[in-house]
């Protein structure tokens, strides 16, 4: 099997665009993929202070890598969760691609700022471990961009992730969450702008960009993940995809160019309701915000974010 | 070859040479959900494996949609 640019022995087939590439033009090809990305979702200004939410996986180590090599100025967010061991490896993987690239990691651990952790938080606010790890996140990345300057907030979330998401909203017919799921939402009052520049990469080729720029990250999945319903859609869009290369990407891109804004409307009918909570002052439809209320059931303490967050570079 | 897979970790003998999607198909694992790995560098789906090759079957399925 050959490169399909240089026509030396590739190390990876890409079914989907019927191509083979070898280390160096696979590298280069995740790099334009997200550079275009970027550029057709309007994602990143000229200029722009981008905050990565760096989690330890490959996604988010391979997202920041590509940021840094495209020129961006790229600051890193480790948000510690509490989740037993996996979070502590987890903030190494973290801390140790930060060091070997001069960049700046800014670190919030939520049982040390807000006094619970996810698997005991989520247990005592009774919600599903993914969700009150979601919200608590959320929360985080809004606060610390929005205190900290940053033009937007970048996730690592990949084709794959998005034609999950997208699998199950269609099938349970969210049509609220449909007309959220963009590569990019756009900035306003309490809330940062907030994109996702892999979407046009899937799950495999972000680990085998890790592979191949020597980064090391989390292999192991979280142990609170296990039975969550998205890794059943992924499976299932994996059976398609094996068969017929390139649905995953008709699908989400599809929708995006032929059905999503069919869905906004929804989305704003809803963000006219929203007020401001009481506590922390992010909007929300009720007095005290729902990430509020989980630290409160999860027997944690509210707290500004104003002092928190260690550095590292 | 020895054959290195996770979630559980475990390490299989499997006589070669065998290419990589023959190899796929024998455990009944989906192309899409791994990557195969020999001295630290990816093997693309038509290459053969040797009887003495050591082999990781890396999973790339992540679940966690916290954010």
């Amino acid at each position: 099997m050959k490169c399909t640019v240089c026509r030396e022995p590739a190390c990876i087939d890409l079914r989907r665009h019927n191509s083979n590439f070898c280390s160096e033009h696979f590298l280069k090809f995740c790099r334009d993929q997200t550079a275009r990305a970027i550029s057709d979702h309007q994602m990143i200004n000229p200029g722009d202070r981008v905050l990565v939410a760096v989690s330890g996986g490959k996604d988010s180590l391979a997202l920041w890598d590509i940021l840094l090599g495209l020129g961006y100025e790229a600051d890193g967010l480790y948000i510690g969760l509490g989740i037993t061991d996996y979070s502590d490896i987890s903030k190494e993987y973290a801390q140790t691609f930060a060091a070997s690239r001069g960049a700046k990691l800014i670190e919030v651990d939520v049982p040390d700022t807000y006094g619970y952790d996810i698997p005991n938080g989520s247990k005592a606010a009774r919600r599903a471990p993914c969700s009150a790890c979601g919200l608590s996140k959320r929360h985080i990345f809004d606060s610390v961009a929005l205190e900290g300057g940053y033009a937007v907030v970048v996730t690592g979330h990949n084709l794959d992730d998005e034609a999950a998401v997208l699998f199950g909203n269609v099938i349970h017919w969210h049509t609220e969450y449909l007309g959220r799921q963009a590569p990019v939402l756009e900035a306003r009052e309490g809330f940062p702008k907030k994109a996702k520049p892999l979407v046009r990469l899937g799950e495999r080729e972000m680990a085998a960009y890790c592979v191949l720029a020597d980064i090391d990250y989390m292999v192991d999945e979280c142990p609170m993940s296990a039975g969550n319903k998205h890794l059943r859609y992924k499976e299932a869009l994996n059976m398609i995809e094996e068969q017929s290369p390139g649905t995953k990407a008709d699908f989400y891109h599809g929708f995006l160019r032929s059905a999503a804004d069919r869905f906004t409307d929804l989305v704003e009918e809803g963000r006219s309701a929203l007020g401001q909570c009481q506590h922390c002052g992010s909007p929300s439809p009720a007095e005290v915000c729902a990430f509020c209320r989980l630290v409160e059931r999860a027997g944690g303490q509210r707290i500004e974010l104003t002092t928190k967050g260690e550095t590292h570079s | 070859m020895i054959v290195r897979l996770r979630n559980p970790s475990r390490e299989l003998t499997i006589n070669g040479p065998m290419s990589v999607t023959k190899l796929l198909n024998r455990l009944e694992l989906n192309r899409e959900s791994v990557l195969l790995i020999r001295n630290k560098t990816l093997v693309p789906g038509d290459d053969m494996l040797a009887d003495t090759d050591e082999i990781e079957i890396r999973p790339v399925i992540s679940g966690g949609f916290g954010s």
